[in-house]
């Protein structure tokens, strides 16, 4: 194949279709001829000492925590990636939202809506273009109550806006928490609740109003359903869901697989640091379809009854 | 409210009676003879053993001390904190003139280091580990080995004797009627000081304010809050300071015991007539009335400090008002 | 947009990856530096205390009056006082006195905070009370009020001074090991240890004692600073060592003296060697504390 013809896709893939390294889910679509982010290469050292050397002699050396991961997202999907608990999925996250740990190497890149980002596009893609759903109430200033901080701050930064611009941009700003809040079935008094006071499915729906607050392209949610029996998560991620099929594109970062099958239109299987197959959900109803030994493995590690074929979603 | 009040005085006066216990019995175990002390050695040589026993009966030397302190508690309970012997007035007169005079000194280093200290920590933790970071950390790492009595003489000699911009000492000028003394004499006297304590106090809070800021910047909430756009100083603007502010405020407070030591000091340097210098003069001259009594005012004032830094603890967290003890 | 797309294409050949972030600090402290450091701040203190006490104590305490007053030159690095005494003798003297105090005053400090926070930790409900209170009464005294009673119970001096800093400095380094003990008595594994059948005292020597002596160490090592400094202010404020004796405090309290005569070199060089002293023994703590903490394997 020729490399200009890579890049540019006809907009709706077949489950066979291979490009990539990675085959497609029937809602992938290619908007615009590219992914809606694609991730080339991306690798994260930490400078640390040899655990196993005698204590004065141990030299420093790098550990790559990801080395060499690819992975793309298409407008209108959810891709799961799966992965053990602790293996790196929180940093693999937290550079594509452009936050790097101070003394970490990282290297690739990072593509999003067809350009390549340098670290500084990726921090004022932050929120407008690609948010994050964190995983749980902590991650809520615990001083703080929560409608303000939905509201959160407007892209003015540096600029010293006119005090009625910025007047109506507050405005316009708590409009939007009050639509959200209605869209996810929250009441307005939960503005006025502090993070200690809400409840697990208020909590949830409080941090992807957060997410969605400044309309972005991309939601990256890092195990957004932590402790949630299956069909709950299932049911928690309806909105996510939602939020793809409008054409955004989520990338669901999790350890649990059966529910990465129900609710993802393709999954990623992350192991030692990067990411060893990358396919549709139809790939997993057979292990012949699959070409890692793991990801085989995986396969047949599956309870077969928790494992409904074809899920369409 | 009620019950929170009531303990707390009953804490207070239990503090104050071991303190009082405990300062009596050290200055009456001392080796070194109030008579002696202040007469001088000559002088008590040539004495008639008439003499010294009268003398040793007005120190209250020959009274076991059970006996004196029994005494003084029950004075002090009716007012009476006894006599000055150095200074030849009631302690509670001695103190309360003197009291303005550090209490003032205290409060400027006390809101300037502060402040100071403040703006330095989250500057420093907002640049980490770059050049602004390593001038903070090496002013406070200078500073924290320094005593605050050479960064005194040190200024002394800078301001006062080759600039000349500041007097040597006394906190009005000397010879001036205490009526003729202006708000900028006493300033003036005030200022250096005021400014030897700042820069000694601006250490302490710094540091730790530039620890706590950097945690916060590290936390889920700043994380979360910078993955959604908000840059550095936006996030700790919103989220950070508050939750910085008032760890700091209560640290200040908390930390009002080293103050008073700084005061202490400082006072000596610059012949400032505060607390500090009158416990000096008293714990040479064996003047045991007075202090004990500095020593129960100081203590006093600790005691507030640190009370009010726990009800400031209380007032923030919403989850601690809320009754939900529990940090996540 | 054609040129977006033919931007889009990511290099089909990786070549050298684009780097996204470097890490902030190249340069890591690492063991070899840290036990370094730690080896030459002992041996310079030592050196210290040595020559101060053997070597130049006849000096510091020889006066020369053709020699008075003089500035600082290298005849007289520090210059010398209105008595003709080299002040660089008088400093080093000064140094090994207050380091001498310092490790006595220190070494008693830390052993009542290890006793103290023994007791307060496996001594029952009781005794945890008490250590408590007693923490709070010595911490409620402005600290150098505290120091100037019980040096002058003590009869001032030298005695005087490092009971007082003895007595007067194991209130933090008690709550620090109180609470260490604490963790460590509800840890896991000791609970396994005493579920095994492990006696009282295997479990504090076996389990206890290797968790909570580094905190002991680092403790002892950071008390000296503290420790050098309330002496120096002690016999600055005259309820400390003899104004016979070249001490820091008394070399710096009798400068004030000479201040306002332009005689700055008497208040300079001492406290600036001084805070030298200090900075090694934070240093030599430091070091040592990023030696024994775990958490320094990935710096």
């Amino acid at each position: 194949m020729v490399r200009e013809e890579q890049s540019i896709h006809s907009p709706v893939h077949t489950g066979e279709a291979v490009h990539h390294g990675h085959s497609h889910g029937a809602s992938s679509q290619h908007a615009g001829g590219h992914h809606l982010l694609q991730v080339e290469h991306l690798s994260i050292g930490f400078r640390m000492y040899e655990p196993d050397a005698a204590f004065f002699s141990a030299q420093q050396r790098s550990y790559q925590v990801i080395s060499d991961l690819s992975i793309s997202v298409h407008a209108g999907e959810i891709v799961a990636v799966v992965g053990a608990s602790g293996s790196g999925k929180t940093l693999l996250a937290d550079s594509i939202m452009g936050l790097f740990e101070p003394n970490a190497e990282v290297t690739g890149s990072i593509w999003f809506d067809g350009v390549e980002q340098t670290p500084e596009s990726l921090a004022s893609l932050r929120g407008s273009g690609i948010s994050l759903v964190p995983q749980s109430v902590d991650h809520l200033n615990p001083l703080l109550r929560v409608g303000k901080q939905v509201e959160g701050v407007g892209r003015t930064r540096g600029r010293r806006a006119e005090s009625d611009v910025r007047e109506a941009a507050s405005e316009a700003r708590s409009a939007r928490v009050q639509e959200l809040f209605e869209r996810y079935g929250l009441s307005p008094e939960v503005a006025k609740l502090y993070p200690h006071e809400l409840s697990g499915g208020m909590a949830r729906r409080v941090l992807l109003c957060c997410a969605l607050m400044d309309n972005p392209r991309l939601i990256v949610a890092d195990e957004p359903t932590p402790g949630l029996d299956l069909d709950l998560a299932v049911r928690a991620l309806d909105d996510f869901r939602a939020f793809a099929n409008e054409g955004g594109g989520v990338m669901l970062i999790t350890h649990d697989i059966e529910l990465a099958l129900r609710v993802a239109d393709r999954v990623a299987v992350f192991k030692d640091g990067t990411i060893i197959e990358e396919t549709s959900v139809e790939a997993f109803n057979s292990p012949d379809t699959l070409k890692h030994p793991f990801a085989k493995a995986l396969w047949h590690a599956l309870p077969e009854h928790g494992f409904r074929s074809g899920a369409a979603c | 409210m009620a019950s929170f009040v009531v303990r707390h005085i009953i804490r207070l006066m239990l503090l104050l009676f071991a303190v009082s216990i405990v300062v009596f019995f050290l200055v009456s175990v001392s080796p070194i003879d109030p008579v002696q002390a202040n007469v001088g050695q000559s002088a008590y040589l040539n004495m008639s053993e008439e003499k010294r026993a009268a003398l040793a009966q007005y120190w209250g030397a020959n009274t076991p001390i059970w006996e004196r302190y029994i005494n003084w508690a029950h004075d002090f309970i009716h007012g009476d904190m006894g006599t000055s012997l150095r200074y030849n007035a009631p302690v509670s007169q001695v103190i309360a003139q003197r009291a303005t005079n550090t209490l003032l000194l205290m409060a400027v280093a006390w809101v300037v280091s502060g402040l100071l200290g403040f703006c330095l920590g989250i500057l420093a933790a907002l640049k980490r580990g770059t050049w602004v970071d390593k001038v903070v950390k090496t002013y406070c790492f200078v500073l924290a080995a320094t005593p605050a009595f050479w960064i005194g003489l040190v200024f002394l000699i800078v301001f006062a004797v080759w600039l000349g911009w500041f007097p040597i000492g006394f906190s009005v000028p000397i010879g001036k009627a205490a009526a003729d003394v202006t708000v900028f004499d006493a300033l003036h006297h005030l200022a250096l000081p005021a400014l030897t304590l700042s820069v000694v106090g601006v250490a302490n809070i710094a540091m730790h304010t530039r620890e706590k800021a950097i945690d916060v910047l590290e936390s889920d909430y700043i994380r979360f809050a910078r993955a959604r756009g908000y840059s550095p100083w936006q996030a700790l603007r919103t989220h950070g300071l508050r939750n910085l502010a008032l760890p700091a405020i209560t640290l200040q407070f908390a930390s009002i015991s080293e103050i008073f030591g700084g005061s202490v000091l400082v006072e000596q340097v610059f012949s400032y007539p505060g607390l500090g210098q009158a416990a000096v003069t008293a714990g040479l001259g064996s003047d045991v009335a007075l202090l004990v009594g500095i020593a129960i005012f100081s203590a006093a004032l600790v005691f507030a400090g640190n009370l009010i830094a726990n009800i400031l603890y209380g007032v923030v967290d919403p989850r601690i008002r809320a009754g939900v003890g529990s940090y996540a | 947009m054609p040129s977006a797309i033919s931007r889009t294409a990511p290099p089909a050949v990786a070549a050298a990856p684009a780097v996204l972030h470097q890490p902030q600090r190249r340069r890591v402290a690492n063991r070899q530096a840290l036990l370094a450091s730690l080896v030459c701040a002992v041996v310079l203190l030592a050196i210290v205390v040595v020559a101060g006490r053997f070597v130049l104590y006849d000096v510091a305490v020889a006066t020369d009056f053709s020699q008075k007053n003089l500035a600082p030159s290298l005849q007289h690095l520090f210059g010398t006082d209105w008595m003709g005494r080299d002040m660089f003798a008088r400093t080093v003297a000064g140094l090994s006195l207050s380091i001498l105090v310092g490790l006595l005053a220190a070494a008693v400090s830390s052993v009542l905070a290890l006793v103290l926070a023994s007791i307060a930790a496996l001594g029952g409900r009781r005794a945890d009370a008490v250590v408590t209170w007693l923490v709070d009464l010595f911490m409620g005294i402005p600290h150098i009020v505290l120091l100037i009673l019980i040096s002058y119970a003590c009869g001032k001096g030298f005695w005087g001074v490092t009971i007082a800093v003895a007595v007067t400095h194991w209130p933090n380094l008690t709550r620090v090991l109180r609470a260490e003990i604490m963790q460590c008595r509800e840890s896991l594994f000791v609970g396994h240890a005493r579920k095994l059948g492990q006696g009282s005292i295997a479990i504090a020597v076996r389990h206890m004692l290797p968790f909570v002596f580094p905190q002991y160490l680092v403790g002892l090592i950071l008390l000296f600073p503290h420790a050098i400094m309330h002496e120096a202010a002690i016999t600055f404020l005259g309820f400390g060592l003899p104004v016979d004796v070249p001490a820091i405090g008394v070399i710096l309290s009798e400068s004030m003296a000479y201040l306002s005569a332009g005689m700055w070199w008497l208040a300079a060089f001492p406290g600036l060697a001084l805070i030298a002293t200090v900075m090694l023994f934070d240093l030599a703590g430091s070091s040592l504390r990023k030696l024994i903490d775990p958490h320094s394997t990935q710096e």
